[in-house]
């Protein structure tokens, strides 16, 4: 147990992710089945240990510590877990369990017994293992590290492909033991039933106007570029999944759109929110997405659904190796056979040469608020990951306005000497309201440069902020904007970044809120 | 006449304990800047206190001083004066007042793990006690700071590429720490921030042995991997770090057992090293004094005042202006 919280400390603390990778890959490499998988199990949030909860850990305590103690002390940590590592009062000289025998007690223990066992545990662990004890026995780590990134250190350890172990993932369980022989050369690959999985999604590259010269517009086909998220619908023999493009399955979130789905598939496309597929802002997506089970309000006013634009599974056959051309005739005939309410097709737009579609585009960005549009290779298979020359996005021309800097911030890791995480605003009236926050779009030698000058032209301090005299005009670009009712000028920019710095242009001459209007729908 | 009064003004010898404003006459515990201040007519402190602040803030800092040794009583007017061993840093004291054969105790900021850099803390029996509060929550359960220096250690030898920060507050900690590495057997020479240079210096003559000391600024980039720089924490989040290896930024501070403390003062490797009581040696303390009345003067007096009227004394916050309520371990 120990060797595992001296990990989790490292990997909350650590702001470098090669570090963090590194010290992944090495655990996994020195510690034995079935610890490791254990661990793995942890930090991707496979495991559930159902009979300890937050509530049940908190009355633990309470037996032993004054309860407004506790609630000042809760008050001032803010983590429930934390507060609960850091105050209970004991202390022994026991050793904790290694890890898998630790869980195999914690998932055993009845609930009536659970506050005595974890009494013993916390009284016999070092201050620095409680910590890791409680975010164990709670499930919740909060410490920054994603399943991605726990697998990317897997294929570091091992030398494997990432994406191999992606089409690997979804079919395997705690504690990981085949996995763990087949990345070491042991074992042959795991079998897994491969309609009921994630499969890695084929991914685009971006496209610039001068790149077009080579290609012949006969050889590609085109689609709008949806301001959704990239979903794999997996309609399987016991039922159906709905997996973001990370391979996290969020079917919970949306079974609105899960249980409409009818027939057999493994399918690619764009999960929006809307009435009678007239899809409506990422706004109102994200609202749904961020409630992990669905109200039925919610699914009443923004329901889901799914525009769909590959095929990778057409019932049990796996026709990945096909070409896009036929994938899409697969895809249309699937849909005759099986009507649905959820469902449509992302539809393939018309257009004879280079200059048409860059006229689409526009149309489509002006009138319709699309992204850009998507150019595939008709002869192309579905190939995971982001092979060259098959897939393309070609993203509209970003928005622009000359913002001025207000506030800078310290940024994280490498660059935590640096001011690197900007808020800028427009003129509203006599003063500057604030429109949004960038940390790119910069090289390393302009930021040298911006964070001279914050240092030179600091008016106030907030701890890590900085506020600057209102002086320097940034190009920001953006995707899109939002009215917003939590920023004081009303306005919220999408994916803005910092398109050039304007050390030329006088802050007078930066926008106004007014010129914010022709942005927004 | 009271003993001491509420703003810690003693009416039998006119005289203020860590004024935040120059006063005619003051009492001071200890060098840290919320406590001594420049500015103030008489000065009454021990010798060691007294170099610090002519160091910190020059020869003239104040009208004139008078020192006071450990234990040695000074009768002033109707009261006994004396000054006891508070552990906090080097000449660090508790003020005892003794009038009428009423006893007060202001610890000013105190600590009970052994330091060799301080002299011991020692309990002193009283009537009235005025204590600090700066970890005075039951979650402040410091570890032995020599497993945490036994950490940074690991961390050096694990990581010899690296080099190896230690945020510290100038006055005390950073002695501390440099004390803390030659007693786990670390003798390479350790790189000082400019800010610590004189202070430390300073604890030298005083008698507190500290091994080779070397500026930081000035080395060679690739030379200092593998080595250990104390620095204020400041500096370490700052430009100035740029000139070392890939830096591993530690902070010796006794917040630092609280993750997303250190977390957002992006700190990876953090030393929970205090220089104050946690709270089973805040509680400890207040019941050996024998102490019927405590005052408490700064950090997380609410907690602190709760827990002593639980025990039936009698508590109240006195919410002193001036004093840091991150100790001096804050940072920033």
């Amino acid at each position: 147990m120990k060797r595992f919280a001296d990990l989790l400390e490292l990997l909350a603390l650590t702001p470098s992710r090669t570090r963090k990778i590194a010290a992944l890959a090495q655990y996994f490499a020195e510690v034995p089945d079935p610890d490791r998988g254990l661990a793995l199990a942890v930090l991707t949030g496979e495991m559930d240990i159902s009979n300890v909860k937050p509530a049940l850990l908190k009355e633990t305590v309470l037996a032993e510590v004054d309860e407004t103690l506790f609630a000042m002390s809760y008050d001032y940590v803010g983590d429930l877990g934390e507060t609960i590592a850091l105050i209970w009062p004991h202390h022994g000289s026991g050793e904790l369990p290694r890890l898998s025998d630790l869980v195999a007690l914690l998932n055993m223990t009845s609930k009536a017994e659970m506050p005595k066992v974890i009494g013993e545990l916390l009284t016999n662990a070092a201050i620095h293992e409680r910590w890791a004890l409680v975010k164990l026995a709670t499930g919740a780590l909060r410490i920054g590290v994603s399943a991605r990134l726990a697998k990317t250190a897997l294929a570091e350890m091992s030398g494997v492909d990432l994406q191999a172990i992606e089409e690997v993932w979804h079919g395997i369980k705690p504690p990981y033991g085949e996995l763990f022989a087949w990345l070491e050369g042991k074992a042959e690959r795991p079998d897994i039933d491969h309609t009921a999985r994630f499969h890695p999604l084929m991914l685009s590259t971006p496209i610039d106007d001068s790149d077009f010269a080579k290609l012949d517009p006969r050889d590609f086909s085109a689609e709008w570029k949806w301001d959704g998220i990239r979903v794999q619908l997996v309609l399987g023999k016991d039922g159906a999944s709905l997996f973001s493009r990370t391979g996290d399955d969020i079917a919970q979130s949306f079974p609105d759109v899960v249980s409409a789905a009818m027939g057999r598939a493994v399918l690619d496309g764009e999960l929006l929110v809307g009435h009678d597929f007239e899809p409506r802002l990422f706004n109102d997506l994200q609202q749904r997405l961020n409630r992990k089970v669905a109200s039925i309000k919610q699914m009443n006013e923004l329901p889901g659904f799914v525009r769909v634009y590959d095929m990778l599974f057409d019932g049990d056959e796996d026709i990945r190796a096909l070409s896009w051309e036929a994938r899409r005739a697969r895809l249309e005939a699937w849909f005759q056979k099986n009507p649905q309410t959820r469902m449509d097709i992302s539809p393939v737009l018309d257009f004879a040469s280079w200059e048409d579609l860059a006229a689409l585009r526009r149309m489509g960005a002006d009138e319709h608020g699309h992204e850009g549009v998507m150019i595939k290779l008709r002869t192309s298979p579905y190939v995971p990951g982001r092979p060259k020359g098959f897939w393309f996005k070609w993203k509209r021309d970003p928005n622009v306005v000359d913002a001025v800097l207000m506030y800078a911030q310290r940024g994280h890791g490498k660059r935590s000497s640096f001011y690197s995480d900007y808020t800028f605003g427009v003129w509203k009236g006599n003063e500057i309201v604030p429109i949004g926050k960038a940390y790119f779009g910069f090289t390393d030698e302009e930021l040298k440069q911006l964070d001279k000058w914050i240092r030179a032209n600091t008016t106030a301090a907030f701890g890590p902020v900085r506020e600057v005299k209102k002086e320097l005009v940034f190009e920001v670009a953006f995707d899109s904007a939002q009215r917003s009712a939590r920023h004081k000028s009303g306005v919220a920019l999408r994916f803005p970044r910092i398109n050039r710095i304007r050390w030329d242009k006088p802050a007078q001459e930066a926008a106004r809120i007014e010129d914010m209007d022709a942005f927004l729908g | 006449m009271a003993v001491l009064n509420r703003d810690l003004y003693i009416p039998s010898v006119d005289a203020w304990i860590d004024p935040n404003v120059p006063r005619p006459r003051a009492i001071i515990t200890h060098g840290h800047a919320d406590h001594a201040r420049s500015g103030h007519g008489a000065v009454l402190a021990t010798p060691e206190t007294i170099a610090i602040m002519k160091v910190r803030y020059g020869e003239d800092c104040a009208g004139t001083f008078q020192a006071l040794e450990f234990g040695e009583v000074l009768r002033i007017n109707s009261a006994d004066v004396s000054l006891q061993p508070a552990g906090h840093i080097l000449g660090s004291a508790q003020v005892l007042v003794e009038t009428e054969g009423q006893r007060a105790v202001v610890t000013g900021d105190y600590k009970r793990l052994p330091d060799r850099t301080a002299e011991p803390y020692q309990s002193v029996a009283c009537d009235l006690m005025v204590t600090e509060a700066t970890f005075g929550l039951p979650v402040f359960q410091h570890p032995d700071p020599r497993d945490e220096i036994a950490r940074l250690l690991k961390s050096v030898a694990d990581q010899p590429e690296r080099c190896h920060l230690v945020g510290s507050y100038a006055l005390g900690k950073a002695q501390r720490v440099i004390a803390l590495l030659r007693d786990a057997g670390w003798e390479r020479p350790i790189y000082l921030h400019g800010a610590m240079i004189r202070l430390c210096a300073l604890y030298e003559e005083l008698g507190v042995k500290l091994g080779q000391l070397i500026p930081a600024t000035g080395m060679a980039k690739a030379d200092m991997a593998g080595e250990i720089v104390i620095a204020p924490a400041s500096a370490i989040r700052d430009r100035w770090s740029r000139r070392f290896p890939d830096p591993v930024v530690c902070q010796a501070s006794g917040w630092m057992s609280v993750k997303q403390r250190a977390r957002q003062a992006l700190v990876e490797l953090p030393l929970v090293i205090s220089d104050h009581c946690d709270w089973g040696e805040l509680n400890q303390s207040i019941l050996e004094s024998g102490a019927s009345t405590i005052w408490v003067t700064h950090g997380r007096e609410d907690a602190l005042v709760y827990w002593c009227k639980k025990q039936g004394l009698d508590a109240e916050p006195l919410a002193l202006p001036g004093l840091d309520d991150d100790g001096g371990e804050g940072g920033e």
